[in-house]
């Protein structure tokens, strides 16, 4: 392992540190090590990502402190009092600067679909995002819809309008990107023409925004079909007309964009950064990918599909732990929640699901669960449960007795806390996020899992922020059952009529670290 | 762990990102096509060193190396031509000894991906390896790589054709202007994968390194994987450096895990650290740490904004975190011997094992392969996963390569592989590697245990 080569090269770059090998042959060996001369550097190199003006001959480190509520070690303020803003407490840095998403295709191509969808996930997954909708924009300037004659291109009052409409969206976008926080925003219109795309590319770049377009071309009538029943029958432009004449009237509507679509174009556009998805994910063009936000954007759009299909969420049957009042742990099954995985099995067969994965976590509670569906399942570390160091197996008594400042801290921000050696919902998000690419992926699937797993999953498709994530109600025996039904997610709840204890302890009023204890107990469940 | 045990119950394995869902069963033929010089050999390898790294068994099958095996001495392009009837029986020949090595691998050595690496450029040959596959019941993925940069392919030729084998006898001109007339033989007959007549391919076709990208009927995760590692690697010169934190006040107790913070001799190599830095003249230079005190601490001594990445931190030690070896093998003497007897698989109770800080290291390994210039500043257990994926290292390597306190390894993209240096910036520190013994029975005493344990306070 000691040495250099690879290939046959022994000779370093000039402006490295000069080194002398020695071939280290034995373990007793290993301590007399490469020697180096440190070159001292005769002038500071610019900092070029730095963003931080530092004395250049500062080498004191500054302390540290660890943020109390996340754990996160941060540098103690420096003299002016001002709290170092340029540490990243996140996982990554996903891009410098706001990305603008544009979507690009005739009506009733999965646009407004995807730019949901899209939201939705890079929300979940801690970036800010919103999308704007500029038919919504339209809906509000011209109040009633009467019919497809406003979008004809000869129309000019319509195409007026369509065109403020559309100033109105970016200038929400500008308000959103720079003064409020967003990191993405998704411009959700046709945008079928090479003019406007090029009207809003200069737009990005006067304000510094990066521009990603996602086109969707698709030909098959069936699923133009499908998408105008599913998502433009119940529109507000035609509460007031009949299946036939909402259809009739959207099938000319697109006819007024197919004339002056221009698809973006493998040569004229090649120094735009696009993804075109073609026939709703069968072929995708990609171009372009300039940095980490486009590059998981980019694989989250092809991981995606619309194939109809149930996603089943359940917790693991009650536990021995549960039942004492702890949490955390591995123990086993109670005989109650023996019972559920029982009344689980009968329950999945009667489904009659073609094709169900199941997956479990990797704890003994899970498993026992899965084993009474009868159907094989596969184990997923990143599915197990929260973890919650020093307090793991305690009761919310013993929590509050041993760390009544933990307890308090917990309750005050219950998303970002992380136990001491031990996890946050934002870690566990982190963790997640390849189990809801891989769901993304997959067709029928059960998912036996836990309370704080089940939650994160559920804000992924319910579409909840990080403030509800952590207070979803996800009570034992019970699987929710997820539709995915136009823009959005049916839930059903079945509750399989077996008794369990109650695991969900809401947010108490008083969260102030000086706290009683019995105010800090308030709320928490019965048990044993 | 009593469990029933149900014949019917397949029960396997799959930890998140890393591994392939154990379901999808078929093995994948990965199929390049493309010109010579256009990048092939190379996306095999780092594909196969991926994959594998995940946990994939994969394996790649040039047939380029079959055909030198064949040939024994090569002489021309001459070789090449498409009139050549007598070398198109060999070359035939090659790729069927190669596709018949590749059905050994599939059946008897486990494997589940296979890559074969050789221009396929043409419709006809293409189609024989699909109705091959079918035939076996492989899945089919191809990479196409095309390319019409002069420049690039010229770089391609220097760094690894005029080294091959193949011009051992020749000078560097000759060699070039041979490969060159190598390339149009293949031109000839070179047709690309169609749109249209390809449609029902699975496939990713890749233009100018990278800038642009088709990808059609993506089949499954292994193959949604691939394209999302493809998509993600680049070919821009660029350094990763890796190094410990500083020795910490744990390290000098001979403790494992914890959260303490650096020693003073610790302090001192950060400050070598960023010196050493700054003497690099690194460009737009990124620095990433754990969320552990002791690699914030080094990294605060560089005076560049770092990241904090908790994929990064140590590996959980679980029951046995903050202990010394002695205290181990004393309180946990059977979990001692079974991790020596498999530690890569080998899981801490309520900890991680190896294979678990590989499945959390995937998504830093993807944004390494996105950026260029980066140094990371880790630990002993995370920096052997890093580096076993830069250095194509073993499962069984992995968790025994030598990663010491005060040592940054820079690692240099080159050719196929690696280059790599080691340099110690001159501040001793206590050792903390640990050799496998000799005796790794549960019921070894104590003494042979402990014997290959490294010394501390």
């Amino acid at each position: 392992m000691v040495g250099t080569s690879f290939c046959g090269f022994t000779t370093t770059p000039p402006d490295l540190i000069r080194t002398t090998l020695m071939r280290d042959q034995s373990p007793e060996r290993q301590n007399k090590r490469l020697r180096a001369t440190v070159v001292e550097a005769t002038t500071m190199s610019t900092m070029e990502v730095g963003m931080e003006e530092r004395p250049s001959n500062s080498a004191t480190p500054r302390e540290l402190t660890q943020n109390p509520l996340k754990k996160i070690w941060m540098p103690l303020p420096c003299k002016n009092g001002l709290p170092e803003k340029h540490i990243s407490q996140r996982k990554v840095c996903m891009t410098n600067c706001p990305t603008l998403i544009v979507t690009v295709g005739l009506p009733a191509r999965g646009k407004t679909y995807i730019s949901k969808k899209l939201t939705r996930y890079l929300n979940w997954i801690g970036v800010p995002t919103r999308e704007f909708n500029v038919g919504q924009y339209r809906r509000e300037c011209v109040k009633i819809y009467k019919s497809f004659e406003f979008f004809r291109p000869d129309n000019e009052e319509g195409l007026k309008i369509r065109q403020q409409c559309a100033s109105a969206a970016l200038n929400d976008v500008r308000q959103y990107l720079a003064d409020e926080g967003g990191q993405v925003a998704v411009f959700d219109a046709t945008n079928t023409t090479r003019a406007r795309r090029g009207t809003i590319t200069a737009f990005a770049e006067q304000n510094g925004f990066k521009v990603f377009f996602v086109e969707s071309v698709c030909e098959d009538p069936e699923v133009i079909a499908e998408n105008i029943v599913q998502v433009k029958l119940g529109s507000p432009d035609y509460t007031n007309c009949n299946t036939e004449e909402a259809m009739e009237d959207f099938k000319k509507r697109i006819e007024c964009y197919e004339n002056s679509y221009e698809t973006l174009d493998e040569v004229l556009d090649r120094d735009l950064s696009y993804i075109k998805i073609m026939d709703v994910g069968r072929r995708y063009l990609v171009n372009q990918v300039q940095d980490h936000i486009q590059s998981r954007i980019v694989y989250y759009l092809m991981n995606i599909h619309i194939t109809p299909r149930s996603i089943y969420l359940c917790r693991h049957g009650e536990s021995d732990l549960n039942v004492k009042g702890c949490i955390g742990g591995d123990s086993g099954l109670s005989p109650r929640g023996k019972e559920f995985a029982k009344y689980l099995g009968q329950f999945i067969k009667s489904q009659e699901i073609s094709d169900l994965k199941v997956w479990t976590s990797q704890m003994k509670r899970t498993i026992q669960t899965a084993e009474a569906v009868s159907v094989p399942y596969e184990q997923w570390k990143a599915l197990n449960e929260i973890d919650a160091g020093v307090c793991e197996e305690m009761m919310y008594e013993e929590i509050q007795q041993h760390y009544p400042l933990e307890f308090a801290m917990r309750d005050q921000d219950k998303y970002r806390y992380r136990y001491p050696k031990g996890e946050s919902y934002e870690d566990l998000v982190q963790r997640l996020e390849p189990v809801i690419m891989e769901l993304e992926r997959q067709e029928n699937i059960l998912v036996v899992c836990h309370q704080a797993i089940m939650r994160c999953l559920l804000a992924y498709f319910l579409d909840k922020t990080a403030e509800e994530l952590p207070y979803l109600k996800c009570p034992l025996h019970t699987v929710l059952k997820l539709t995915p039904v136009a823009y959005g997610c049916k839930v059903e709840s079945i509750y399989l009529n077996v008794d369990a204890v109650n695991t969900h302890r809401d947010r108490p009023e008083n969260v102030n670290v000086h706290r009683t204890t019995e105010d800090a107990l308030q709320t928490v469940p019965p048990h044993l | 762990m009593e469990l029933p045990n149900m014949e019917y119950m397949m029960r396997r394995r799959c930890d998140s990102a890393a591994s392939v869902p154990q379901f999808t069963n078929s093995p994948t033929l990965i199929v390049m096509v493309g010109l010579p010089a256009r990048g092939k050999t190379y996306i095999s390898k780092k594909l196969t060193r991926y994959l594998n790294w995940i946990g994939v068994p994969t394996k790649v099958f040039n047939l380029g190396q079959y055909r030198r095996e064949a040939v024994q001495s090569y002489k021309s392009f001459e070789f090449f031509r498409a009139d050549n009837e007598e070398a198109m029986q060999i070359r035939k020949a090659c790729a069927s000894n190669a596709l018949k090595d590749v059905v050994f691998y599939f059946s008897k050595e486990h494997g589940q991906v296979a890559v074969f690496d050789a221009t396929n450029t043409t419709q006809e040959r293409r189609v024989s390896i699909v109705s091959f596959a079918k035939e076996k019941g492989y899945k089919v993925f191809f990479v196409e790589s095309i390319c019409d940069d002069p420049d690039i392919i010229a770089q391609n030729i220097t760094e690894v054709k005029v080294s091959s084998p193949d011009y051992v006898n020749c000078d560097k001109d000759e060699a070039l202007a041979d490969f060159l007339k190598r390339i149009e033989c293949y031109k000839q007959t070179y047709v690309p994968l169609d749109d249209e007549k390809d449609r029902h391919l699975s496939y990713i076709k890749i233009f100018n390194v990278g800038s642009r990208y088709l990808v059609n009927c993506v089949q499954d995760h292994i193959q949604s994987r691939i394209v999302y590692y493809l998509m993600n690697i680049h070919v821009t010169p660029r350094s990763i450096y890796l190094s410990r934190h500083g020795e910490s006040k744990m390290n000098l107790l001979g403790r494992i895990g914890g959260d303490s913070g650096l020693s003073p001799r610790g302090h001192k190599y950060a400050t070598a650290l960023g010196s050493f830095i700054k003497s690099q003249h690194i460009k737009d230079l990124k620095v990433w740490t754990s969320h552990m005190k002791r690699t914030i601490q080094t990294a605060e001594h560089l005076g560049i904004p770092y990241e904090q990445w908790k994929a990064l931190n140590e590996i959980d030690a679980g029951v046995c975190e903050e202990l010394t070896y002695e205290e181990i093998q004393d309180n946990h003497p059977e979990e001692f011997a079974l991790r020596d007897q498999d530690k890569y698989r080998y899981r801490y109770p309520k900890g991680e094992s190896y294979e678990d800080l590989v499945h959390r290291l995937e998504p830093v390994i993807m944004e390494l392969e996105r950026q260029e210039n980066v140094l990371v500043v880790c630990h002993q257990a995370v920096m052997r996963c890093l580096l076993a994926y830069l250095l194509d290292k073993t499962a069984d390597e992995l968790p025994y390569l030598k990663c010491p306190l005060h040592t940054v390894l820079k690692l240099t993209p080159v050719a196929y592989g690696c280059k790599v240096e080691h340099v110690f910036l001159n501040v001793e520190a206590v050792n903390t590697h640990r050799e496998k013994p000799v005796n790794v029975d549960v019921t070894r005493d104590p003494e042979e245990a402990l014997k290959t344990i490294p010394d501390h306070f």
